[in-house]
């Protein structure tokens, strides 16, 4: 069993095996991180870019923390501190880049459609860590592992997204991952963000939340974008609250030993309470420590793929 | 047409349960007794010798000694090259390494860099007291300075031929065989 | 003059003949074997084949479809400004080589055609041009939708119609205006038709892809509510109104309607629009980038349908030839646009004839009696005393896009690799042979 792609891009087109594989190397690897020494060689010599575009703390420490555990070479490249300002072109810099023999490329950018620009221009292997609102893969492979770990199954799980699913890429790579093993997967959130068709992804799709939580197993609650009032998407984060808001009176609706989960970070109190997101059915923790061991999974998975046939 | 193999079997089930019974012997005579002992077997079939040997010592000397899986995939040194990533399997030492004498043990002792990588990987884990290395076969053509403690066969071969050896958990019988190219 | 004539010691009498070749006029219904004589730029003869007459020059178009000239209404050759990307010599040679004789082009220039200066300036260059080019002015000044230009004196200079295109006259009293004031000279007024407040930052289509890619989308309602505004102002007002690149189901049906209702509308649909859906984006060729956006399998059947039934008059390219630099970003940074003139024919003859979509003389009269009629062009036909702009078709060649092989200055089409049946063999314009295979 291998990946088929030297890339990982989306989760769109993965199959049930390949992203069992990623989970199941992640698994094993996640006892790496229980040891006195936190350090595989496996990576050593492996050059690996983390080039950022879009500032993100959480996502660069936990790929960066993966690569380290692994040994890998790291180079951090973030839009802030670089000649992206200076009006140099994403194609220019790539070439650089290039140019410098690197093997990996962690790449996030506001642009959908990036790092499938980047495997078209350079021979790096190339990992998705957030493109536009298009996916985020390895968020949603952490979390399908979060959810696996505690249920030990996926299938005929039912999961609930809810929040703004027009913008989110975690969303998108949360459904195709979750359907691809099996699970029964809804979207939940104010009309005006909900895509168009968004039922040809194999969801069904709400407005109203409490219709959307019976019977629910886990719930992944979004993180609502401040801005998006200014878009008129949203008349107020109030009302969004008081309609879509995750609070303790609302979870008896779901099936007992339910999960809540949050890619983070929380805007606590307008789309989860604090009570909810710090409390006994929170698996918010687990999702960023098995972040690291999952992306640890893609490094190894996606690394040495040009090697000679023995 | 596939070029003619030529397969002459060296040790049969008899001869394999001698030399891990010699081995076993070897091991508590060396260490006099067994109280600081640990075996760790590298996977797969490493591992389940690493399991009999434990079980023999334990007739023995009448002690329980501890047992660990190693699976050194991440330690290797041909990560990078090769096609497909090798999946990699649960490394399992649930007891404390420092100051044990630990045993490593493998099926086939060849070029040395399976043992390599497990050396690191065990040290990775703490400082034990000394590691020794026990294998069922022996077959030359080192390419690090690493030799075995404890051997149940040394058996000459050549560079490509083949040595395929049988363990009844995993392949329904106990034998070792040399495939002639 | 060939070996018969120099025995006999006859002077020819004909510049040019174009003998054998199944001779499509779509205005007169013509669809035969003919031969045709040309003196002077002029189209002289229609004789029935192996007719006794000679010519200095002749050639033989048998298995060939020999048409009117095309002439694209809708072209943008980027000069005066953007002499980078094209000029109106090289779009005139990309023209040709795509078998157009005459190409109309946008003012969306730097600075745009609002002036009789620049009308003047384009004329100018254009007499070194392969083809036929006729300008287009701008409804407003400097495109900023608010002031009219002085249209009496582009007119007086030669524009064939106006537009703002590249984007819409965004508030209504002044396209009312405009179509009012056009009324007085029988001008149409091209409207690109987009709100945008709707389309906002979006970058293709708004459907299921767009959804699945995660990018903004360009709703169908955003043209549409256009469409329909441009209509109710065109009934009002009586004046002709020409929506340019019909790309939705429902701008469609809003036209077919209005035509019903006797309402003075014609629009053109482009190559693309026939063509492709939003799925090509899924490779994120910002080549497919264009606006109005590659739009749902079923606003491409749509169109289909409108080309079929007559509602969409015309076939043109919206030819928009960009730089590879501007066009190797971000797909949400490049900009909109693919160039179109030499693989429009193919597109046509494998998309539409081939699908039997369209006859051969529905499709050429798409792309020439139509545009002519609407701009009052002199061509379009085939006809004696008719200038002779003619385009030779080999109608059963199958031949591979090549972007690198295109004679327009830029390559930003996504049809490379594509294979095309229809094939450009010759372009005559006023007598002369400027494109041959
Ligand atoms: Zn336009």
């Amino acid at each position: 069993m291998k990946l088929r792609s030297r890339h990982l891009l989306a989760l769109e087109g993965m199959s049930k095996d390949e992203i069992t594989l990623i989970l199941d190397t992640a698994e094993t690897l996640k006892e790496i991180l229980a040891r006195p020494i936190r350090i595989v060689p496996t990576l050593r010599g492996v050059g690996v870019v983390n080039l950022f575009y879009e500032a993100s703390t959480r996502t660069r420490i936990s790929f960066e923390l993966a690569e380290k555990r692994l040994s890998a070479e790291v180079v951090n490249f973030s839009a802030s501190t670089s000649s992206v300002k200076k009006g140099e072109t994403l194609k220019d810099t790539v070439r650089n880049i290039e140019a410098m023999k690197i093997d990996m490329v962690v790449v996030r950018h506001q642009a959908s459609g990036v790092p499938y620009f980047l495997t078209q221009c350079m021979k790096a292997s190339i990992i998705n860590a957030g493109d536009g609102a298009h996916e985020h893969p390895t968020q949603g492979l952490l979390d399908v592992f979060t959810v696996r770990e505690k249920y030990k199954r996926i299938k005929g799980l039912k999961v609930v997204i809810v929040g703004d699913i027009k913008h989110s890429r975690v969303a998108r790579s949360d459904i195709w991952g979750f359907t691809a093993l099996g699970a029964d997967v809804s979207v939940c959130g104010p009309t005006t963000m909900l895509p168009l068709e968004i039922e040809k992804m194999g969801v069904k799709a709400y407005s109203d939340l409490d219709q959307a939580l019976e019977g629910a197993d886990v719930v992944n609650v979004l993180r609502i974008q401040l801005e998006r009032q200014r878009g008129s998407l949203l008349p107020s984060l109030r009302e969004y609250s008081n309609k879509f808001g995750i609070t303790r009176d609302r979870l008896n609706r779901l099936n007992q030993n339910f999960t809540i989960m949050h890619p983070g970070p929380i805007n606590r109190g307008v789309e989860i309470t604090p009570e909810v997101a710090d409390g006994p059915h929170s698996v918010i923790l687990d999702q960023v420590t098995n972040g690291v061991a999952v992306r640890m999974a893609v490094l190894y998975l996606l690394s040495g793929g040009e090697g000679k046939v023995e | 047409m596939p070029k003619k193999q030529k397969i002459v079997l060296v040790m049969d089930a008899k001869a394999v349960e001698r030399a891990l019974i010699r081995v076993a012997h070897e091991m508590v005579e060396k260490n006099k007794g067994a109280e600081n002992l640990a075996v760790i077997g590298i996977k797969t079939r490493g591992a389940y010798l690493a399991e009999r040997i434990a079980k023999l010592i334990e007739q023995i000397e009448k002690v329980k000694i501890p047992v660990g899986l190693m699976d050194i995939t991440l330690y290797r040194d041909d990560i990078q090259t090769k096609l497909e990533q090798p999946v990699v399997q649960k490394t399992e030492v649930l007891f404390d390494v420092v100051d044990k004498v630990i045993v490593l043990v493998d099926d086939v002792l060849f070029t040395g860099r399976t043992i390599r990588a497990a050396l690191d990987q065990i040290i990775d884990f703490g400082r034990p007291k000394n590691i020794q290395l026990a294998v069922l076969v022996d077959r030359g053509h080192r390419e690090l300075p690493i030799r075995a403690d404890y051997v149940g066969k040394n058996i000459p071969t050549a560079k490509d031929d083949r040595v395929n050896v049988k363990i009844t958990e995993v392949d329904k019988e106990d034998s070792v065989s040399i495939i002639k190219q | 003059m060939n070996n018969y004539e120099k025995e006999k010691g006859v002077v020819s009498e004909f510049d040019l003949a174009i003998v054998g070749g199944r001779v499509i006029d779509p205005e007169s219904k013509t669809d035969r074997i003919a031969d045709i004589f040309i003196r002077d730029g002029v189209i002289k003869r229609i004789e029935k084949p192996k007719s006794k007459l000679g010519a200095k020059e002749t050639i033989d178009a048998k298995e060939m479809i020999v048409v009117p000239g095309l002439i694209d209404m809708h072209t943008h050759l980027r000069e005066p400004g953007r002499e980078d990307e094209e000029t109106i010599y090289t779009g005139s040679c990309a023209a040709v080589a795509g078998g157009f004789t005459s190409v109309c082009c946008m003012p969306n220039t730097h600075p745009p055609i609002d002036n009789q200066e620049t009308v003047k300036f384009v004329y100018e260059k254009a007499k070194q041009a392969k083809c036929k080019v006729y300008p287009i002015g701008c409804i407003t000044k400097n495109q900023m939708g608010e002031e009219l230009t002085e249209i009496y004196d582009l007119v007086q200079a030669g524009v064939v119609a106006i537009s703002d295109d590249g984007k819409p006259v965004s508030d209504p009293q002044v396209m009312r205006n405009a179509l009012e004031y056009c009324r007085m000279f029988d001008l149409p007024v091209i409207s690109h038709c987009e709100d945008l407040n709707l389309s906002g930052s979006g970058v293709m289509h708004e459907g299921f892809v767009s959804t699945s890619l995660g990018m903004s989308g360009i709703p169908s309602v955003a043209e549409e509510i256009m469409v329909a505004r441009d209509i109710k102002l065109a009934e009002f007002t009586k004046a002709h109104l020409h929506i340019a690149h019909v790309s939705t189901e429902g701008s469609v049906e809003l036209i077919r309607q209005a035509k019903k209702r006797g309402i003075k509308v014609t629009c053109e649909a482009t190559p693309h629009h026939f063509s492709l859906t939003h799925e090509i984006i899924r490779t994120f060729d910002t080549n497919a980038k264009v606006n109005p956006p590659l739009r749902s399998k079923k606003d491409v059947e749509a169109i289909k349908k409108g080309l079929a039934d007559g509602t969409i008059d015309c076939i043109a390219t919206d030819h928009a030839p960009h730089s590879i630099e501007e066009k190797d970003v971000e797909f949400d940074f490049a900009p909109c646009g693919m160039v179109g003139l030499e693989t429009a024919l193919g597109l046509v003859v494998t998309e539409l004839i081939e699908k039997k979509i369209l006859s051969w003389s529905q499709a050429i009269a798409k792309l020439t009696i139509n545009p002519a009629k609407i701009l009052n062009l002199n061509g379009g036909r085939i006809k004696k005393n008719f200038p002779a702009d003619i385009t030779i078709i080999h109608p059963k060649t199958l031949w591979v896009v090549d972007p690198t092989k295109f004679q327009s200055k830029s390559k930003n089409s996504p049809f490379g690799k594509k294979r095309l049946r229809g094939k450009v063999f010759c372009t005559i314009v006023g007598g002369e042979v400027r494109s041959r295979e």
